[in-house]
């Protein structure tokens, strides 16, 4: 007996392996991996088209998965009660009330700026709606696909007041501090180099991180997206003593953002946001959506789905534009509740006025 | 049961038990053998699954992948060092900045924690009763706090507690401490009396080294001989060195050496933290020498410090080595936690900034995972050399 016991062992490990290689119809790789993986992970890593699609999986989860920031005051904040607050956070109510009729059916992730691609490409989140720039980059090789435009921003800096600096330009030789992984490293290192200007950058992972260093005096200048500025100088101990400069040294086009490869999942997210932008340009809000419905303009029937039901060419119900607008509101009422004038950032529309009143807001037509 | 089961195996692949593959199975040897390379073959097969798959899904997803990217423009700054970098380097660079500061701050930090970890080691055995209960002190708590907050405090706690620029800490001498880090002078070669100088040094260290050996040398003697050349070759140069000063200008201290406070905060925090350990591990190895040996020294009459230095420590260091390795990789393997202070290591440079600007996880991961794990198997191998070349060496067995 005494050969017996190691004997056996090869003979299973042995047995099997023959097995695995050479049983007809013996799973091949991808597919036998896929199958280790949880039915979620399986639909999203897949291409979801073939298999009815995001959507699909978001209906029979029962709720949405946002993917938002760590806390951006106005764009992704959890408030007193720990509810989630801002604009990315209403794209992602707006997309539960157009899906499931219920703003509320969202579940949320905070991501910081490193794993929010990541999160995204690996399926974790439906929609990733967290100030995240528009940029070439990430629409192709990052496998994301953007869905519009949710607020036009520029990144800018700010600055001490006794500085008594009132130009970027003035900042030669200053220490800056920042965000890795964002767009406002890459800006920040082009605009110093064409003014040819020297710098020397301190970048933090977590955004509280940053603040401590730039309140502790580690560097002059803190810079990241305006409507950043304005809602990190809330956190400074002293927020008068700090001053935004005026320079706005780039584009950032801050939107919600998909996976590719799913493009009715995408339509949905573009259309959500079309509808609240053409909701305010029609003068409908979350007060009059329902007298709105007896009006005899007939773009407003549309939207609100008493005429034509667009909604299901977008695969939704008939009244989803509705929905979003009363449980959510029109981008106007978004907007000042989240950033506006009445609110601690105080931040004027300016680009983010509908295309009406000189701004960049504009929506495809629903119809 | 086992070998009806081995027979039905046998039956089972088409072979009777007198077959030639059958009776190998019989031999430990051949069939180790055979195990051996079908777990092998196991292992290339799931690695060549796993990585075929990674492909296929990142395809199927329209995320780029392969190594291509490096060769792009970074585009970001970095502001600490080793080697010439610009926001217009390309990856391939920055990658070689983080693994060179990751390096930097590894080597030096477990310098520093040897020295630390020895002295309070040492100190921790003092028959000084205030000398070794702060000993004691400082090694239960250091060791019994978490790294990372360790790293806030020197960080975040200290940065608060230090002046601005204006107001530097200065002993004098153009050396400045502030809230952007130490500023030191740095030494400036007149062109062409550098390399010589190093020559020399190298030539009189090794001389010193070698009287050292060969004509047991010690203590002044051979630091007479390691120093006293190149400071001839200095002197017959005419002093070729002056000084670059660190001056208060603009934003900032231009000229001379800085380091910046991520620098010395991750430093202390890993040296400290480890140090603490490498203690724990001295204190070990030297109760671990025999009582008898202290007393026959002791009974020489030897002093105390010849005693630890020539008769305890040798012994003692057989047992400390192997664990002290442990803390090496450790240290080096902490030092990842720079990212939450911004200190630009590999993982901040590269895992952070880098991965995001590109995208593509599984190279840069990968990537990181390797540099690493070549740095501790690095460590590893030196240490087990020096561990080998310690150990008792036996005689006379055939």
């Amino acid at each position: 007996m005494r050969n017996q016991a190691p004997a056996l062992i090869f003979g299973i490990v042995f047995g099997a392996l023959l097995v695995y290689l050479f049983l007809p119809g013996a799973p091949s790789g991808p597919a036998r991996d896929a199958q280790e993986l949880s039915k979620a992970e399986q639909e999203n890593l897949a291409p979801e088209a073939a298999r009815g699609g995001t959507l699909r999986v978001v209906r029979e989860r029962g709720e949405l998965l946002c993917g938002v920031s760590q806390g951006l005051p106005g764009f992704s904040n959890p408030d007193d009660e720990g509810d989630w607050r801002g604009i990315d956070v209403d794209v992602c109510r707006a997309m539960a009330a157009a899906i499931f009729g219920d703003a509320s059916k969202v579940r949320y992730r905070a991501l910081s700026a490193k794993e929010r691609f990541t999160a995204l490409q690996a399926g974790e989140i439906d929609v990733l709606s967290r100030n995240t720039t528009w940029t070439l980059t990430r629409d192709t090789v990052l496998g994301l696909d953007f869905a519009g435009v949710t607020y036009y921003d520029g990144q800018s800096f700010m600055v001490r007041r006794d500085l008594k600096v009132s130009s970027v330009l003035e900042l030669d030789q200053a220490t800056i501090c920042a965000n890795t992984g964002t767009t406002t490293e890459l800006n920040a290192a082009d605009y110093f180099r064409t003014h040819g200007l020297e710098f020397e950058m301190v970048v933090f992972e977590k955004t509280d991180e940053v603040i401590a260093a730039y309140d502790a005096g580690r560097c002059e200048a803190y810079t990241t997206d305006a409507s950043g500025l304005y809602a990190e100088r809330l956190k400074l101990k002293n927020p008068d003593e700090h001053i935004i400069l005026p320079e706005v040294i780039s584009k950032e086009p801050l939107g919600p953002a998909v996976r590719q490869g799913d493009d009715r999942w995408a339509d949905i997210v573009r259309w959500t946001l079309y509808a609240m932008i053409e909701a305010e340009e029609l003068g409908v809000n979350s007060a009059n959506a329902e007298q709105m419905k007896k009006s005899d303009n007939p773009s407003i029937r549309r939207l609100l789905g008493v005429e034509n039901s667009y909604g299901q060419n977008l695969g939704l119900r008939g009244d989803w534009a509705f929905q979003i607008i009363t449980q959510v509101g029109n981008y106007g009422e978004i907007f000042e509740r989240n950033v506006g004038k009445n609110t601690p950032l105080g931040i004027p529309r300016g680009l983010n006025a509908l295309w009406t009143n000189g701004g960049l807001m504009y929506a495809m037509p629903v119809r | 049961m086992g070998s009806m089961i081995k027979s039905w195996l046998s039956g089972a692949i088409g072979l009777s038990d007198d077959n030639a593959l059958a009776r190998g199975f019989q031999d430990p040897r051949i069939r180790g053998w055979i195990m051996q390379a079908a777990v092998l073959l196991l292992a290339a097969l799931g690695i060549f699954e796993l990585v075929q798959n990674t492909v296929l899904n990142l395809q199927k997803a329209n995320i780029a992948s392969g190594f291509g990217f490096l060769e792009n423009p970074a585009g970001f700054a970095i502001n600490f060092s080793l080697i010439d970098y610009s926001a217009q380097s390309d990856f391939l660079r920055a990658f070689f900045v983080g693994v060179l500061n990751t390096l930097l701050v590894a080597v030096l930090g477990i310098l520093l924690a040897t020295l630390i970890g020895f002295s309070v080691g040492i100190a921790r055995l003092s028959p000084n009763w205030l000398v070794a209960r702060l000993a004691g002190f400082f090694i239960e708590t250091l060791r019994n706090i978490p790294l990372l907050l360790q790293l806030f405090f020197w960080y975040f706690v200290v940065l608060q507690l230090l002046p601005s620029q204006a107001e530097s800490l200065t002993p004098g001498g153009g050396i400045f401490l502030n809230n952007r880090g130490l500023f030191v002078p740095r030494i400036l070669w007149e062109a062409g009396t550098f390399a010589p100088f190093c020559v020399a040094l190298f030539a009189s260290l090794v001389l010193g080294f070698f009287a050292r050996k060969r004509f047991a040398f010690e203590g002044w003697k051979v630091l007479g001989i390691a120093v006293l050349p190149p400071l001839l070759l200095l002197l017959v140069l005419g002093w070729p060195l002056s000084l670059d000063m660190p001056v208060l200008e603009g934003f900032g201290f231009q000229g001379g050496i800085s380091l910046i406070p991520e620098f010395i905060a991750l430093l202390l925090a890993l040296s400290i933290y480890t140090g603490a350990f490498v203690a724990e591990n001295v204190r070990s190895g030297v109760q671990a020498v025999p009582k008898g040996q202290v007393e026959a020294a002791k009974a020489l009459g030897l002093p105390s410090g010849l005693i630890m230095r020539k008769i305890i420590l040798p012994q003692a260091m057989r047992v400390i080595v192997p664990p002290l390795t442990s803390q090496y990789l450790n240290l080096t393997k902490n030092s990842s936690l720079a990212v939450a202070i911004a200190y630009p290591d590999l993982v901040l440079v590269f895992a952070n900034t880098a991965l995001s600007q590109v995208g593509q996880a599984v190279e840069i991961i990968a990537m990181t995972m390797a540099v690493y794990l070549l740095i501790s198997l690095g460590t590893s191998l030196f240490m087990n050399w020096y561990n080998a070349r310690l150990a008792l060496k036996e005689r006379g067995t055939a």
